[in-house]
């Protein structure tokens, strides 16, 4: 059984619902942080996987997506991590249940 | 494709995903996700894609889990387990995973075997990072010293 | 052709030992092959590692004067055994509220990960254990996972200077990853190649008939080759960058709960990463394997590579028992300010040398550029207004 493109996707798939387990059933900002990096992670897969399985593998569009894809959930993990820590300082929570102070 | 070497990474991969969603104490949550990246980074590996797997390791691995080890030391409370666990989170993933599912399995087109490929050498995604994706890569930039100089303002102290 | 012998003799005995595996299918060979690598380069790199450590103290103590360690076996160079059994039998304490696992894995991390670096570096002539495309890459991937390991020893302890030291080693740290990797990219890109092998066959040759191609030899390159030391010094938490781990400072930092072998490991560790990072800097600038005179190409490449990691680890060892230690503020001050301007002034400088046509004019020109941009940074990061002027209370 050699691994077809099915089973990578369903491989991705699996771990693109982890990260959204983690990122709508966790309380704490940086669980869903981590929820949300590893769904970005999980399309990265996608995209090298269907790449490698493209007809047309010369020209490596998959792999390029995926390069600026990291970048780009870097800077977001980072900002995201900023934005934690200053909630943080004025509300000495990082529960997100308790951050609704715009609750009407 | 190596068959054993596929099974191996997608357990280790699943397995501490799984970890890190469900472990209650957080460093060892971030830890674990630490190890999803580096089941991966050898996917990545495994489909022939090297600059990419080891990019991701060195930034995920080097930098995002670093800056999220941080912010967890940053910003501890005594009760350091994550009280509230919502299940209904849990029924959404498992419909979502069994809807992406179908869609893939119902799809003929996606039953292919792997093609033979030449390597892809880091001299090429150079070429083609300096010819094709010239704009992208601007504007990579930019958005990278955006976001520096914006995680920079945001955790500055205010000045009295 | 017996320079030839020499020269390939290990690559000759693990052919041999392969073809005892002749009729075996393929992955069986490929998995000894990779075996016989990692043995190999355990087996020399451990066996260094004792040796240095024995040769440190006797060569700082020379420089302070005194013997080093003389007592056991001759000139006391069998001290690494001894060391080896105390701390082996020593009492693995571990904090009765630290995390276990964490503090466990940490030291097998910090180890596992330099012991990975030293696989991308040619040490001969066909003698890369692993020649990966981008090696480089890889180098500094395996070296940025070291900081997570060393927050896990801090962490692990449950302890607050353990925490406090590994928050100082790892800002360390990740502010030289930067100079570190910005130093290669004056080489990668004249090279344009990231596989070490590469990079050394491209400093092949002679220019002028004697002078060896190495690119420390330009301007860009030395410039270069002084900044990787200074970062590789700092990421190897060295005299005179060592304050996470100085014992006047912060007790031992990261590693204070970890007692005999654990503590060992830790040890191991950094004298491997002083290996890999030597490795690399030789395999950048000094031209790798090859010979500083074509006379003395009869010599094996290994054994010329051994021999400028000998020099390299010399000068670290006469570094630590020369400088007093910096401030933290001051490290991270040097860093920012002077190291990675210079860095970005040494790439720029490599273009020029490679565009005004590699020759002596090159040459002349790169050397502008990085006397230009270091004179203006002195200039900008004036330090000289911030002593007041010294005045003695006693001894007018």
């Amino acid at each position: 059984m050699t691994p077809t493109l099915s089973i990578f996707l369903a491989v991705s798939a699996a771990l693109f619902c982890i990260g959204l387990l983690a990122a709508l059933s966790r309380r704490h900002a940086i669980f869903i942080l981590i929820g949300i990096e590893m769904m970005l992670a999980a399309a990265n897969l996608n995209f090298i996987a269907f790449w490698r399985f493209s007809p047309e593998p010369h020209q490596p569009t998959g792999v390029m997506v995926a390069i600026f894809s990291i970048a780009i959930a870097a800077a977001e993990a980072a900002v995201g991590l900023a934005l934690v820590i200053a909630v943080y300082r004025h509300y000495r929570t990082t529960n997100v249940d308790q951050l609704d102070k715009l609750k009407g | 494709m190596n068959n054993v070497a596929f099974i191996l990474i997608a357990i280790l991969t699943l397995a501490a995903a799984l970890a890190a969603a469900s472990l209650p104490k957080l460093i060892h949550a971030a830890l674990s996700f630490a190890v999803t990246f580096i089941g991966i980074a050898a996917f990545f590996f495994l489909l022939g894609a090297e600059f990419v797997g080891l990019v991701q390791i060195f930034v995920y691995i080097g930098a995002v889990a670093v800056l999220i080890v941080f912010t967890i030391l940053l910003t501890r409370r005594d009760d350091e387990k994550d009280r509230g666990f919502n299940w209904g989170g849990v029924a959404i993933a498992v419909a979502v995973f069994g809807g992406l599912l179908w869609a893939i399995f119902k799809t003929q087109s996606l039953s292919i075997a792997a093609p033979q490929i030449e390597t892809l050498t880091v001299k090429r995604i150079g070429e083609v990072l300096m010819t094709g994706f010239v704009w992208p890569l601007q504007c990579i930039g930019l958005l990278l010293t955006a976001a520096l100089i914006g995680a920079l303002i945001l955790v500055m102290e205010e000045k009295r | 052709m017996s320079g030839d012998f020499l020269d390939q003799i290990f690559i000759r005995v693990k052919q041999w030992l392969l073809s005892w595996l002749a009729g075996a299918p393929d992955w069986v060979i490929q998995i000894a092959s990779s075996l016989i690598n990692i043995l190999a380069l355990l087996g020399v790199f451990l066996t260094l590692f004792a040796a240095i450590s024995v040769l440190e103290r006797k060569i700082l103590g020379r420089m302070q004067n005194r013997y080093g360690p003389n007592r056991v076996g001759p000139f006391g160079l069998f001290q690494p055994i001894a060391d080896g059994i105390k701390m082996l039998i020593k009492e693995d304490i571990v904090p009765a509220r630290a995390d276990k696992i964490v503090h466990f894995l940490a030291p097998i991390l910090i180890a596992a990960t330099a012991i990975l670096a030293l696989g991308v570096i040619p040490y001969g002539r066909n003698m890369t254990p692993f020649a990966i495309d981008g090696g480089i890459l890889f180098f500094f991937a395996v070296g940025s996972t070291t900081e997570l390991a060393v927050f896990m020893a801090g962490w692990g302890s449950n302890n607050k200077f353990s925490m406090l030291g590994a928050m100082r080693a790892i800002a360390q740290m990740i502010s030289y990853e930067l100079p570190l990797i910005v130093t290669t990219l004056p080489v990668v890109m004249v090279v344009s190649s990231l596989s070490p092998d590469a990079i050394v066959a491209a400093q092949d040759g002679y220019a002028f008939g004697f002078v060896p191609r190495w690119f420390v030899f330009t301007p860009w390159g030395a410039a270069a080759f002084i900044l990787f030391f200074v970062s590789g010094l700092v990421e190897s938490n060295r005299t005179p960058f060592d304050v996470p781990e100085g014992e006047s400072e912060i007790v031992a930092g990261h590693m204070t709960e970890y007692s005999g072998f654990k503590y060992a490991t830790f040890f191991m560790a950094e004298y491997i990463g002083m290996f890999a990072i030597s490795g690399l800097g030789i395999t950048l600038f000094l031209g790798g394997w090859h010979a500083p005179i074509r006379a003395l190409e009869v010599i094996p490449s290994y054994a010329w590579f051994f021999a400028k990691l000998s020099t390299l680890l010399f000068v670290y060892i006469w570094i630590r028992a020369t400088l007093p230690r910096t401030r933290v503020d001051q490290v991270m001050n040097f860093a920012w300010k002077f190291m990675l301007p210079m860095a970005f002034a040494c790439v720029i400088a490599a273009a020029v040398w490679h565009y005004a046509g590699r020759g002596v004019p090159g040459w002349l020109w790169s050397l502008g550029v990085i006397a230009v941009v270091y004179f203006t940074l002195s200039i900008l990061l004036d330090t000289r207004k911030k002593f007041a002027r010294r005045t003695y209370r006693f001894a007018e």
